[in-house]
């Protein structure tokens, strides 16, 4: 798998060891949490640097960080807490992993500045469990940020103190959504909370709860070290930044490339070396699995940003790009995507629960030969009456597949229903 | 300041806070629900409640969404009512189309909405889901392959049981609600699921198959189990009764029961009813007629009476007969010239009889126990005693109420205990006077005089005692309640003392949980030596203790059975078996067979109109919900015409109505308010502690009246499990005992040999052996020295 | 129940946690006990239960909700294959195949010798690398082909 690295999020991968906390320190690591704490930068002043940069969430929703930041009672009195969302578990989404693998101590310093900013007193880091060897790196990485200093009571000195703990999955992809997430920590089932209220007032343990995504999180030493100014300049207005694309699927070298947003898709599929094989593009999924698809030739047109790739009737998402050829059934694809949402689903509330079910079942028909000419209407029906009326967003994310397919593609779903078969 | 919602064109002003669902209420408008509960945390997840509501970019759970000022809400518009049918159609594709065969079928939500908001056909082709049962226990049956999964049991147990038993295991369209694995459903408030759940997935065990919701008729009832008197709903099909529901009443039971409450009623259609009264013709019970049972009754008594003197008749009455029955049976002793009329057959200290004002009741409110800030309770077996009062006082402490108990066992109160004194039963006494010692010094007074001055308390208790103090020494809304266990104590009366001392000092109101139906009836209406209805001066007589120490010639029992209702069964049995002529009213054939002469079928709670008086004073009259079951009369009816017989004057009521009406005047509910008072002149404490080996004897949870000693279903959960005896391992250790091993328990007369089972938590030099029971039976006072060997 | 490294291991993740949180802990603790017993019987979830001070049942709900607990046995090498559409457009369905055929069984079985046990897995987050599987949750093979497989099996055997 390649990496191709960049200056915010994998600053250290040029130098042997990266994920170390002397590679990390020599590339000037920690140096921004030292003089917030050695200047006592108020937390404002912070919030308005990140708001200056632009920065999106990198989890999928795209929203404004500083924002969100603006949000957490800061003055509340009692406990408050950063979470980081490292439960990438979103097909096609891999970077978190990578950020935490090469370059954990960059995702350490921006939650103790988060912590700092927010007036949380810890932290937690929520790692997809299937990745243990990153959870083990990370236990290590923790420890050697508290043995420097670091993390801990009184940190450097300054009165200002933070503890970072990981927290790992076990098999749950809904405890990416982020009440889920809140839940299992807390020893739950990851079913997510309906909101209001919302973390920033009821998060962890009931208390104020800031929860950001491990890119995001990993982006804020950049910020505070170089200003948002400079961060808001490597990509584009509204889109502040390096990001992490994560390009898998059918190209000659999938891997994490971070590049500036606003990048030319076709740019991207270029570093990755191209479709496979020089086989023809069929079509992308450009924002991990929940994002609608779009068919090779629009998305070629597009540019790897949150507004181009809206316009274009998808999502940009966590930047998961799935490539597909000319030769996938995307009957096919779409059954295997209907399982994986039904299989998650967690089962708390009636349209999830009873319709990712239904969908599936209904496209498994049809994969097999057993399609019936009504079913296309029923899908779309079904997906309508799942979409927007769940507790979360995990209805809306099993029904924008099947929404997207029946868009592009209706016409393998037809061909599979009369003729039993596939016509690629 | 209010916010202002429009709702299907209509407006209201509401409660910053309030949800959709409320102010929709608030106008009558139905949004249709299945997870929502007025009493549960709101879970939002069966989508029912969707409604349309002005710029939202899609629909909302009305039951989830606070109003907003100016906030428009469309609960019938096209767009709302599309996204129910959408959720009503995922309800349906997986669950059953059985409703022929279920039992919730005609009271079933599901049904019912489906009716208004499902399709006549479904688009679903696909495999249905089925789900494997559960065995929930002897109590609720169960159809998981119907559950929608509103997860209303699971939040019952964590919100309102205090225990969660059920949950929801695995994910997605595998999810179950279900017990842990092979587990039962063992809370004593479990039942309440049954009518939590929308859908038939839970539903009655007892009641299963027996009748469809449209065949019962309905009537009102008073539960006469615990001191509470919840309100019931008595459904009754051809003159039986199939099921007892609760009957909503925020002020006593909410809308929940008790397990207790809710299937006793078993025992009232048990094939040990007495149906026609029967006499003892030579040693042979033979069934008689009621004249003749009656004259012969009458012709006994009044033999009794002329020949050894009213004084040698005495009445022992159930405290859980109806406020009328007592009054007759207390006016009837009294105009035959006797004062022995007693219904506390449990209690065994009966010093505050020349010491007390009125009848003890909870000193508060009922709905004031939720609203608590500090509160103590001294010896009770909380949950199994006042399940529905134990809730109230849970819901206190979840709101940040410091609960302190000084107790001789320790329960699972399923909530925090801030502190507990873990004494002997002799030593609450101890206990107590510590307490009041410290509050003393707390609050800077002279320490009273009956509180003595030695340090009696066991060291280590102390500082438990103290700490006690300190809690109740702040707060606003206090409380001190003595319990049943302390109740029935020897030490009662210096208890109550202490206890009025202690709640002095720190500012409480103290009370009685009670241990009875309808105790506070029971003295309104005179059933209690020197103190006849209305407040007047009664006929001196012995109390129920003392008719059983020294046994009368003629007694009378009414719905009593002395083996399993009083405090020393071996002196019950004794003095039944000494008498001359025992005469029972009973709605059961019972151990009177052996010592009584005549038998006379009354009714029980559900066949007869009456009266109870709960403990915070609240009359609740009801109607009878069934006719009397064969023969069966009404217990009113009988001791009127008995009155009649004997040539008593003034027993010519009509009604039950004109007999409460004498027993508590024009203005009951004034009368009996007025006769509520806690205040006692004190009695001497001594603070000697006794170094024998006492017995801490509760009455068990279905044990504690002949009804419910009966019902069939309850006496197959764990809380009925036969009685075992438990003490501490140093105390087994000394005993030369294993645990789990056989041992001979002596006291009095009686001996039985029965496991013991070490329980670390009790006080040394105690043993915990429950009565009430048939294995217990034998044994002496719930409360008192015994022996232990091994067996 | 648990050896004292396995306690000493769940203690250390309780610290991680506010001192009225232990039920924080769960999670890890039923990691901790499945790597040592290779399965959750009720004895255990009871135990783990009683150990953070929960109910068995909210203990049970973890355990059937987060797919890497074994609530049932299985076979001394549990491997998760990756079915997912990334991993299925780089061959994951030939290596599901291979396995089902050297194995001789099916997902979710166990080979008669109890060495085995094959499950279908959900995205693991790491689809650069695919296709690919976990043995016994924790330790992750990448980039498979037919090669691969075999070394692996062969390996685990000798195990």
């Amino acid at each position: 798998m390649v990496i191709q690295g960049g200056p915010v999020i994998f600053n250290t991968l040029h130098l042997a060891e990266p994920w170390k906390l002397a590679t990390y320190e020599s590339a000037g690591g920690y140096a921004a949490l030292k003089k917030i704490l050695a200047e006592n930068i108020p937390a404002e002043a912070i919030i308005n640097e990140v708001k200056t940069s632009a920065l999106r969430g990198r989890g999928g929703a795209g929203f404004p960080t500083g924002l969100k930041w603006s949000f957490m009672p800061r003055q509340f009195p009692g406990d408050k807490y950063i979470v980081c969302n490292s439960d990438e578990g979103e097909p096609g989404t891999f970077k978190d992993r990578d950020i935490m693998r090469y370059n954990p101590h960059a995702l350490i310093e921006g939650m103790i500045i988060a912590g700092y900013t927010l007036g949380a007193k810890a932290g937690y880091n929520y790692i997809h469990g299937e990745i243990w060897d990153i959870y083990e790196g990370m236990e290590r990485a923790v420890e050697e940020a508290r043995a420097a200093g670091y993390l801990g009571d009184n940190i450097l000195g300054s009165g200002f103190s933070f503890n970072l703990h990981n927290h790992h999955g076990y098999g749950a992809y809904i405890c990416g959504e982020e009440t889920a997430l809140l839940e299992s920590i807390e020893g739950k089932k990851g079913q997510p909370r309906f909101k209001p209220p919302f973390p920033a007032s009821f998060g962890l343990y009931g208390k104020p709860t800031t929860i950001n995504n491990t890119e995001t999180l990993a982006s804020i030493p950049y910020i505070m070290r170089e200003g948002g100014q400079k961060f808001l300049e490597l990509g584009k207005p509204n889109n502040g930044g390096t990001k992490l694309f994560s390009i898998s699927g059918h190209v000659e070298k999938p891997g994490n490339y971070e590049v500036p947003l606003g990048t030319p898709f076709a740019k991207l599929l270029e570093m990755a070396g191209g479709v496979k094989g020089g086989r023809k593009l069929k079509a992308v999924i450009p924002g991990g699995s929940s994002a609608p698809v779009l068919p090779g030739e629009i998305m070629m047109d597009c540019t790897l940003d949150f507004d181009s790739i809206a316009k274009a009737g998808s999502m940009l998402g966590s930047g998961a790009v799935i490539v597909m050829d000319e030769t996938v059934c995307m009957v096919r694809a779409l059954e295997r995507l209907s399982y994986f949402y039904f299989e998650e689903s967690c089962g708390q509330c009636t349209p999830c629960r009873e319709g990712t079910g239904w969908m599936y079942r209904v496209v498994h028909r049809i994969e097999h030969g057993q399609g019936r000419p009504e079913d296309l209407e029923l899908l779309d029906s079904v997906a309508a009456n799942i979409a927007g009326r769940t507790i979360c967003a995990l209805g809306d994310a099993a029904a924008m597949p099947v929404q997207g397919m029946l868009k592009h593609y209706r016409n393998e779903f037809e061909h599979h229903i009369e003729h039993k078969k596939c016509m690629v | 300041m209010g916010l202002n919602v429009e709702i299907d064109g209509r407006q209201i002003e509401v409660e910053p806070g309030t949800t959709v669902m409320d102010a929709a209420n608030k106008l009558g408008i139905y949004i249709p629900h299945f997870c929502y509960h007025k009493k549960l945390s709101i879970a939002a997840n069966c989508r029912m409640c969707l409604v349309q509501v002005e710029k939202a970019p899609k629909p909302l759970p009305a039951c989830a969404t606070p109003v907003s000022d100016g906030m428009k809400v469309m609960t019938r518009s096209d767009y709302a009512i599309q996204a129910q049918k959408g959720v009503m159609e995922f309800l349906l594709i997986n669950h059953p189309l059985d409703c022929p065969i279920c039992d919730q079928g005609g009271e079933c939500q599901l049904q019912d909405l489906a009716v208004g908001y499902g399709s006549s056909s479904s688009r679903y082709a696909e495999p249905k889901r089925v789900v494997v049962e559960k065995n929930l226990g002897s109590l609720i049956a169960t159809d998981m392959t119907r559950c929608i999964h509103c997860t209303r049991c699971v939040r019952f147990g964590q919100e309102i049981a205090g225990i969660m038993e059920m949950g929801q295991a695995f994910r997605g369209e595998h999810a179950e609600i279900m017990p842990f694995i092979d587990k039962t459903i063992d809370s004593e408030l479990s039942g309440n699921i049954i009518d939590l759940c929308p859908v038939g997935a839970l539903t009655s065990k007892p009641f299963r198959y027996s009748a469809r919701n449209w065949e019962l008729s309905r009537r009102k009832g008073v539960s006469p189990h615990d001191s509470l008197g919840s309100n019931l709903q008595i459904q009754v099909k051809n003159g039986r009764v199939m099921r007892v529901l609760p009957l909503d009443n925020e002020d006593i039971n909410e809308c929940w029961l008790s397990d207790r409450d809710r299937f006793s009623y078993e025992g009232l259609n048990s094939d040990e009813r007495l149906t026609r009264p029967m006499v003892k013709e030579n040693g042979q019970w033979v069934e008689a007629d009621w004249q003749a049972a009656l004259s012969l009754v009458a012709s006994r008594l009044r033999e009794i009476q002329v020949h050894h003197g009213a004084d040698e008749i005495g009445a022992l009455a159930s405290p859980m007969q109806t406020v009328e029955e007592l009054y007759l049976l207390q006016k009837l002793m009294r105009a035959l010239g006797s004062g022995n009329i007693d219904h506390r057959l449990r209690q065994s200290d009966f010093r505050l009889d020349a010491q007390a004002h009125g009848a003890f009741w909870l000193g508060m409110n009922i709905a004031d126990l939720s609203r608590l800030d500090r509160f103590l309770v001294v010896g009770s077996t909380l949950r199994k005693d006042h399940p529905l009062l134990a809730l109230r006082l849970r819901h206190a402490v979840r709101w940040g109420a410091g609960m302190n108990l000084i107790n001789p066992v320790v329960e699972d109160y399923l909530c925090k205990v801030a502190n507990k004194a873990i004494v002997s039963p002799d030593g609450m006494v101890g206990a107590l006077a510590a307490l009041v010692r410290a509050l003393a010094e707390i609050k800077g007074e002279a320490v009273p005089a009956v509180a003595g001055t030695a340090e009696v308390t066991p060291g280590a208790e102390f500082n438990n005692i103290r700490a006690i103090a300190e809690s109740m020494a702040g707060g606003e809304k206090k409380g001190i309640f003595i319990g049943n266990l302390a109740q029935h104590h020897p030490r009662f009366a210096e208890m109550a003392t202490l206890a009025q001392e202690a709640a002095r000092l720190c500012g409480a109101q103290w009370g009685v949980l009670g241990d009875s139906g309808n105790g506070v009836g029971a003295i309104a209406a005179g059933a209690i030596p020197g103190r006849a209805a209305l407040g007047r001066q009664g006929v001196a007589g012995l109390n129920a203790a003392e008719m059983l120490a020294a046994p009368r010639k003629a007694v009378i029992l009414l719905g009593a059975e002395p083996e399993y209702d009083c405090h020393d069964p071996q002196a019950a049995l004794a003095a039944m078996k000494q008498a001359e002529f025992v005469v029972a009213l009973s709605p059961y054939k019972h151990g009177a067979l052996d010592y009584a002469d005549v038998l006379l079928p009354i009714s029980p709670f559900t066949e007869t109109s009456g009266t109870f008086v709960n403990i915070e004073g609240r009359i609740q009259s009801f109607n009878g919900a069934v006719k009397p079951l064969g023969e069966t009369r009404p217990a009113w009816k009988v001791l009127r015409v008995l009155g009649n017989l004997l040539n008593l004057p003034g027993f010519e009521q009509d009604s039950s109505e004109a007999v409460r009406a004498e027993a508590l005047g024009p203005d009951a509910q004034a009368h009996v308010c007025k006769l509520l008072d806690n205040r006692i002149e004190p009695v001497a404490v001594s603070l000697a502690v006794s170094d024998k080996l006492e017995r801490i004897g509760e009455v068990p949870i279905y044990q504690i009246d002949p009804v419910v000693r009966r019902a069939t279903a309850l006496q197959r959960t764990a809380d009925a499990a036969p009685p075992i005896a438990r003490a501490s391992g140093l105390l087994l250790e000394k005993l030369g005992l294993g645990s789990g091993g056989m041992a001979v328990i002596r006291q009095g007369q009686g001996s039985l040999v029965i496991r013991i089972e070490r329980d670390d938590c009790l006080p040394a030099n105690c043993v915990r052996l429950p009565g009430a029971h048939a294995v217990t039976a034998g044994l002496g006072p719930l409360f008192g020295e015994l022996s232990v060997e091994p067996a | 129940m648990l050896s004292p490294e396995s306690l000493a291991q769940i203690d250390k993740e309780v610290a991680k946690y506010p001192a009225e949180q232990r039920q924080s802990a769960v999670m890890s603790a039923l990691r901790i006990a499945q790597v040592e017993k290779g399965w959750l019987s009720n004895e255990l979830m009871d135990f783990v239960a009683h150990y953070l001070g929960m109910q068995p049942i909210a203990v049970y709900e973890v355990a059937t909700f987060y797919n890497m607990y074994n609530t049932r046995p299985v076979g001394k090498h549990k491997l998760c294959v990756c079915t997912n559409l990334p991993c299925k457009l780089m061959g994951a369905d030939a290596i599901a195949e291979r396995l089902k055929k050297k194995l001789g069984i099916e997902f979710g079985e166990t080979t008669e010798d109890r060495q085995f046990t094959l499950v279908e897995g959900e995205c693991m987050g790491a689809c650069g690398d695919a296709p690919l599987l976990l043995v016994n949750n924790h330790r992750m093979e990448s980039f498979l082909d037919d090669g691969k497989v075999d070394a692996l099996l062969d390996e685990l055997k000798g195990k």
